[in-house]
């Protein structure tokens, strides 16, 4: 690519960003995910930083490869995962992992049962990761400090040097929920210092769940009657004080509910139009076991 | 004498970038990968070592590079080699396979006569090599 040309000192800067096509990945980020603004700046300066290294490099000024290694943490539904494929994106664009994809893993891929089984476990993940991001989710069970003897440290030792060694062919990223993320932290400061990112992952809002529950049900293409959608927000407010709200992924089972509600209400009726497959109405909602248990 | 086996055999060595590509090839082909060893060249030996178990689901030819050379460096003096497979139905069979590493002096194949019934000859051939035990063939 040539965006430098040695005759002039003045860079396109513009014109790298739209090469690499970063501005389109981070407009989309922002279109699809509500919130989150935090994330995105930093998400930003990250792909800001690539894009004035991979520069830098071109123009022979030595830099060190940035370490990419990354920890997102936050509370259920949050949207760790979806950042992280769009994080895969954009590494992919800017050159810095080579195919993109995203390998998923739990403590169940990494670990093994007995003795001798958990290093091949590990590497085997790692292969089929390499070139793109590994996806360490829930990493905290990795380390269970009951057990000393537990397999999970061994698995921590290989990513340990495989994030030290192999920066190239792989960015590992850890999530998980905020306090159980820094206990495993704490245990484990080699695996803080090596990763450079730690992006935390605010709850939402009322507001903006709202606002995601209506890009949920335009996807779906269903419409929220006006009487629903007071419904909704008095139903979001009433979930948020209630044990095990997961974000944006209660707001998906509470609409995913209603449509059920919805279509036994449908059934139950002898003729309806063509409009009233697209609309939820507000009993939809209000049978919710949230409106019924306070009252 | 150089042992022709495999794809490629007539070739130079591939170095390790070469290596890499036919790798990132046969993993665009959807073939998956294994490493294979052995000090016996005998070319109906078809039943090489295995180096760890087949690597399946790759996207990326760095993770089987990097097992390629660990072959290398256990076992510096015997043939290794990769075979990539093709899963798909109807072929389901080594689609490629090729030589990365062989001993520095491969001394050949003798060519032996057998006499049987009716002074009939019948030839065979026999690596000088495993005239050693196994294990101490191509030793330095």
């Amino acid at each position: 690519m040539a965006i430098v040309t040695p005759s002039s000192d003045r860079i396109d800067v513009r014109a790298m960003l739209g090469d690499a096509g970063i501005a389109d990945v981070l407009e989309r980020l922002d279109a699809d995910l509500v919130g989150l603004q935090p994330v995105k700046q930093r998400i930003r300066e990250i792909a800001a930083l690539l894009v004035i290294e991979r520069l830098r490099s071109e123009l022979g000024i030595t830099s060190q490869k940035p370490s990419l290694h990354m920890s997102f943490t936050g509370e259920p539904g949050t949207g760790k995962t979806t950042v992280a494929l769009r994080m895969a994106e954009i590494l992919l664009r800017l050159g810095y992992v080579r195919k993109g994809h995203v390998v998923t893993v739990t403590r169940d891929d990494l670990v093994g049962q007995f003795i001798g089984h958990t290093a091949p476990k590990t590497k085997e993940v790692i292969k089929r990761a390499m070139g793109g991001v590994l996806f360490i989710d829930e990493a905290y069970y990795l380390h269970r400090p009951e057990n000393e003897r537990d397999y999970g440290q061994e698995a921590i030792e290989i990513l340990l040097q495989l994030m030290e060694n192999d920066r190239e062919d792989l960015v590992v990223i850890l999530a998980g929920y905020r306090d159980r993320m820094e206990t495993f932290f704490q245990s484990n400061p080699g695996m803080h210092s090596r990763i450079a990112h730690h992006i935390d992952f605010p709850d939402y809002t009322t507001d903006e769940l709202f606002e995601i529950a209506n890009l949920m049900l335009d996807r779906q293409q269903y419409r929220l009657s006006s009487a629903a959608q007071e419904v909704l927000r008095e139903y979001l407010v009433r979930r948020r004080e209630q044990p095990n709200f997961a974000n944006a992924r209660s707001v998906r089972n509470a609409l995913d509910r209603a449509r059920l509600r919805q279509a036994k209400r449908l059934c139950e009726q002898e003729f309806i139009e063509r409009e009233d497959l697209f609309l939820i109405d507000a009993p939809d909602i209000r049978a919710s076991r949230v409106f019924t248990d306070s009252v | 004498m150089r042992l022709t086996q495999g794809t490629f055999s007539y070739l130079p060595a591939l170095t390790d970038e070469q290596i890499s590509a036919q790798i990132a090839y046969a993993l665009d082909n959807d073939w998956s990968i294994s490493i294979e060893f052995t000090d016996d060249p005998h070319p109906r030996n078809v039943y090489w070592e295995m180096w760890g178990l087949p690597m399946f689901e790759l996207r990326d030819p760095a993770g089987a590079l990097a097992e390629v050379r660990k072959c290398r460096e256990t076992h510096p003096n015997q043939y290794v080699k990769v075979n990539a497979y093709d899963r798909r139905l109807g072929r389901q069979t080594t689609a490629l396979s090729f030589i990365v590493n062989r001993p520095k002096h491969e001394p050949g194949f003798a060519l032996e006569r057998i006499e049987s019934k009716d002074r009939t000859i019948r030839y065979s051939l026999r690596a000088y090599a495993t005239r050693e035990p196994h294990g101490n063939r191509y030793a330095e």
